[in-house]
């Protein structure tokens, strides 16, 4: 066969035919193959182009003037000296775009610019477009704001008991102005089966809250054109969700607002809705007819937050003396902030989500979101649930220790199993939980440590569950979540267009492995445009880790539209049936025989001369019939749950309170993982922010209602010195709906983390750490209690506790 | 409240803006003159609050006309348009800005480009060679070091001065070594992986 000389090359550097019949041997050729990222050249070499990078003729840039006053009316604002300012192009205020919005279409109490009052100490006021920061800095401190200092409160239970002096407007009159959200479930009979436990644990537990801390600071650019078509550039995780509320509240045709995501230098949540620079960069465009540019500070970027909402969670458990979980009882208060923001879903996930990987028997969760002073919470990785996570796992531990029982034993007797549903009645098929359980008791040589170690060291177990994707999308429709469309070039390229998100986690690569794998091109072939909303079909984001899941259904579904084609073209071309022909190693062949092969880019011109152009869309959605039938019962319902379990071990130094973890152990069911190394980067990652939040990080305000240290020095994440080592250990329990089995693994793997530390410090120095996070002078604090009752004989010294303790032993 | 823009743009200020459009591309240009060398132009600049500055970015001679306020950070990245070295925090925290003076790890942000005067500066652009990938680059890609990869080019200077240093350090060295870079991704356990690769393929091991 003479090949034209281009397809030659091609065809000298595709697989061999020693490769080629391997690939008949194997299932895959891409999928499951430690890979590296597509985007890793440009990340190394510093070529990437982040959105502060991009830079526009003619740009001005950007400054936002913030509230000082956690709370206050605005009386009057007088911008004439700033407007005078060289180099002030324009001022806007929260008159010029008086729309509120909202990333739940249902609770939009925000402004851009805020019109009547402000907040918290940081929510903006008025916004400067001038020639460069400078000037902008200089103008902002020229704006004159006359403000009504009003009432504050910092403290949710202080604001739930204070109506009369209402953050927001009530929604209706009587009610509760201070109460942004509350929901009441039960699910069995509480109260009968609470009374009939044998043993019963009592907890109350707080969650500090923490914050994302993304390294690069969210930016945002538009550009505003003669025809009346706008462009934003964004640092953002929801292209989609933006799109529409830049068009809303700008009041712009949604047909003439385009949305493009450059990659994203860190979200965690934290860039999961619309930000008052957005709106500010697009109307500051419209008014002066230039490209400007608004790139947070770092202390912006605390105080634009939507992080981890602090809660306080009182928890009733209680257990047959086999170790069944016969009911739970939950009373969880959440620290909203200045607005809404997810916290509606918030509140339902607080409780909706927790109801596996252990069966429960009853179930009651009222969780009550509150409105107070300070910048508003949001969702952050494992939104709503690392916190109740943290109460039920070290509430377990508890109860493990009140039956002398082994925790992980104890979870083994309440396994949810496969092809079930949870007591809120969502549906799980596939479930990797036992095995997580069993890898990490091994690996971490539990049975020889736990209540074995010397004093101060110790090992705590804990298991979580998670969403891959929620089953419904923030506004109600019936589209697909998920799109992608796939464009065949003659020289054998694929084009993937896609609304997906990279923010790091590897959606770009994803899509390309997926490509490769099922057109058999090799992934240096395969381009992918991503989050362009003019360009890209959409995908409604990277949130609630539903993009493999969802987007990759979507890559699979339109690139075997376009298989299908290629192999029935190939197969007319040769005579023989379709089945026949496989697409691998940048070849057509036949699966009878190896040597009768065309390079791909060949094939492609035949379906290309049978067909018609090549392209093909593909989309998912989820479906509908998986969740329970009751007000808020598809909240938190999910296409397919993710299962983890963590083994930590600490040192805790007695005389200090310092926790060391040693090491964390992660086993991590994300049905089939695409690329190890990818989800291996996703699980530590997860136990990474997990072990912070336990250890280190607390994101507090002053009494002022100042942000307390808005600063990476003070609030503090962790080095490469502080991060534990972590093991990871992948399960893969294959989902019948996931793309090629696979579920999520960017945000469950964090969960455990948390509670298997504090059940390690109790393992190590016999100290319940209810509160986060476990800083020194707490566990110390909690040592020299430990200490007074022991020394009054109240206690068994813990340092003879594997003298005292008589397990259950796994398998008893 | 929008205001006409060209009111601003044809007043004959000072500003930075309009005195870096007069001098045009003569001021970022190759120059011949070595640091210190007073010009014509220097002058003038004093006399406007200005100062030029003549570094050397990677191995070629720039200068710049800059206000002493400005950090070498803005000046990289604003003037030289060599973007990839990040702002993350400007104010010395979390290491994005990471590139070498004189070959030892700095925070542009904390550096004045003023006290750059005179030195030889490497971004992450510098230490390709040619299009063949640096090696502690090279590293980063094969141990998939990073994943948003906004902290990385400030990693791998850092890794960079690092192996300059102690072309074979321990892991404890590394973990040092590297503990003025924030990763907020978490990567730290590949980029450890990536800095032994790196001295590795430094000391002539294997590409």
């Amino acid at each position: 066969m003479k090949l034209e000389d281009f397809r030659q090359k091609q065809a000298e550097k595709a697989a061999s035919q020693e490769e080629l019949r391997r690939a008949l041997e194997s299932e895959f050729q891409i999928i499951g193959r430690r890979l590296r990222r597509t985007d890793g050249l440009a990340k190394a070499t510093g070529r990437a182009v982040y959105t502060d990078d991009i830079s526009l003729p003619g740009m001005l840039h950007g400054k936002i003037l913030r509230s000082p006053h956690p709370h206050a009316r605005i009386v009057s604002i007088d911008v004439s000296a700033a407007l005078e300012l060289e180099g002030v192009h324009a001022i806007i205020t929260g008159s010029d775009m008086p729309v509120p919005y909202g990333i739940i279409p249902w609770t939009r109490d925000e402004y851009p610019l805020c019109v009547d009052k402000v907040r918290h100490v940081g929510d903006g006021v008025a916004a400067v477009a001038a020639v460069d920061e400078e000037s902008a800095e200089r103008a902002i401190g020229l704006i004159d704001v006359e403000y009504e200092v009003l009432p504050y409160h910092l403290d949710p239970e202080a604001a739930l008991e204070d109506p009369d002096t209402p953050i927001h407007e009530p929604r209706r009159p009587g009610e509760n102005g201070n109460v942004s959200k509350h929901v009441h479930l039960e699910f069995g009979e509480v109260d009968r089966l609470l009374a009939e436990s044998d043993v019963i644990v009592e907890g109350e537990y707080y969650f500090e809250g923490t914050t994302h801390t993304p390294i690069e600071p969210h930016c945002a650019i538009a550009h505003f054109d003669p025809g009346g078509k706008l462009t934003v550039w964004s640092a953002t995780q929801v292209p989609h969700y933006l799109h529409r509320e830049l068009a809303r509240v700008l009041d712009i045709d949604v047909a003439k607002v385009r949305v493009v995501q450059p990659p994203v230098g860190g979200a965690f949540g934290g860039k999961s809705e619309p930000f008052d620079l957005e709106f500010c960069v697009a109307k500051l465009a419209m008014i002066t007819g230039r490209p400007v540019k608004i790139l947070y500070t770092r202390e912006e970027v605390f105080y634009a937050h939507r992080g981890r909402h602090p809660m306080l969670m009182r928890y009733k458990t209680g257990a047959s003396k086999d170790g069944r979980i016969e009911a739970v009882d939950a009373r969880t208060i959440l620290d909203g902030g200045g607005y809404s923001s997810f916290g509606l879903v918030t509140t339902y996930y607080s409780g909706q989500l927790i109801t596996a990987p252990y069966q429960m028997q009853s179930y009651r969760f009222d969780s009550t979101r509150v409105y107070t002073n300070k910048p508003c919470c949001g969702p952050k990785r494992g939104h709503g649930s690392v916190q109740p996570r943290f109460a039920i796992e070290v509430q377990l531990d508890k109860i493990a220790e009140s039956l002398q029982m082994d925790p992980i034993e104890l979870r083994r007797r309440n396994l949810l199993g496969t092809d079930t549903r949870t007591v809120n009645e969502f549906r799980v098929i596939s479930n990797g939980f036992p095995q997580c359980l069993e890898a990490v008791e091994r690996a971490s040589s539990w049975r020889d440590k736990y209540r074995k170690l010397p004093y101060g060291r110790g090992v705590g177990v804990a298991g979580s569950c998670y969403i891959s994707g929620t089953n419904y999308p923030i506004y109600p429709n019936e589209m697909p979540q998920s799109a992608v469309q796939l464009q065949v070039d003659r020289s054998g390229r694929v084009a993937v267009f896609c609304g997906a998100s990279e923010i790091g986690q590897g959606s770009d690569s994803m899509l390309a492995y997926i490509v490769s794998e099922e057109l058999g091109v090799p992934i240096d072939y395969v381009r992918i445009q991503s989050a362009d909303t003019d360009l890209t079909p959409v995908d409604l984001g990277a949130y609630s880790s539903r993009v493999t899941f969802m987007c990759g259904n979507a890559c699979i579904d339109a690139a075997r539209k376009i298989k299908r084609q290629v192999r029935d073209a190939v197969a007319e071309a040769w005579g023989c049936r379709p089945q026949h022909v496989a697409l691998a190693g940048g070849w057509a062949f036949d699966r009878s025989d190896t040597e009768r092969k065309l390079p791909i880019s060949e094939a492609f011109n035949l379906a290309e001369a049978k067909f018609g152009a090549l392209g093909s869309m593909g989309s998912y959605n989820t479906p509908k019939d998986i969740h329970g039938d009751y007000r808020g019962g598809t909240i938190g319902s999910s296409p397919a749950y993710s299962f983890t379990a963590h083994v930590a071990e600490v040192s805790v130094d007695p005389e200090t309170g310092f926790v060391e973890v040693g090491k964390i152990w992660i086993a991590h069911d994300c049905g089939r993982a695409l690329n190890p190394i990818l989800v291996e980067g996703q699980m530590e990652g997860s136990a990474y922010m997990g072990f912070a939040e336990a250890i280190m990080e607390a994101h507090v305000f002053k009494d002022s209602g100042l942000h307390n240290a808005p600063s990476l020095l003070d609030y503090k994440i962790p080095t490469s010195l502080d991060t534990p080592e972590l093991e990871s250990l992948i399960i893969e329990s294959l989902d019948p709906e996931g793309p090629y089995g696979a579920k999520e693994a960017g945000e469950g793997p964090l969960h455990p983390s948390i509670p298997a530390i504090a059940n390690a410090i109790y393992d190590a120095v016999g100290v319940r750490m209810d509160r986060l996070p476990f800083t020194p002078p707490r566990v110390w604090a909690a040592l020299r209690e430990r200490g007074r009752l022991e020394a009054a004989g109240q206690l068994t010294p813990w340092k003879e506790r594997s003298a005292i303790s008589q397990l259950t032993a796994v398998g008893d | 409240m929008g205001k006409d823009s060209d009111q601003t743009r044809s007043q004959s200020g000072i500003s930075r803006r309009n005195f870096i459009g007069t001098l045009g591309a003569g001021a970022l240009g190759a120059a011949v003159a070595g640091p210190g060398t007073a010009t014509t132009q220097e002058a003038q600049s004093a006399a406007d609050g200005h100062l030029v500055v003549a570094l050397r970015v990677n191995g070629r001679q720039v200068r710049a006309a800059i206000e002493p306020r400005h950090t070498l950070l803005e000046v990289l990245r604003d003037q030289l348009e060599l973007t990839g070295t990040k702002p993350g925090c400007a104010r010395g925290e979390c290491g994005a800005c990471s590139v070498l003076m004189d070959g030892v790890p700095r925070y542009s942000c904390m550096t004045l480009a003023a006290e750059a005067d005179g030195h030889e500066i490497t971004t992450v652009e510098g230490v390709m060679q040619g299009e063949e990938l640096g090696h502690v680059q090279q590293a980063f890609v094969e141990h998939d070091a990073f994943q948003c990869g906004y902290c990385t080019p400030g990693q791998v200077m850092a890794a960079e001065g690092l192996l300059r240093r102690s072309p074979n350090p321990s892991i404890e060295e590394i973990q040092e070594g590297m503990s003025g870079n924030l990763c907020r991704c978490g990567a730290y356990a590949h980029i450890f992986k990536a800095v032994s690769r790196a001295a590795e393929l430094k000391r002539g091991g294997e590409v």
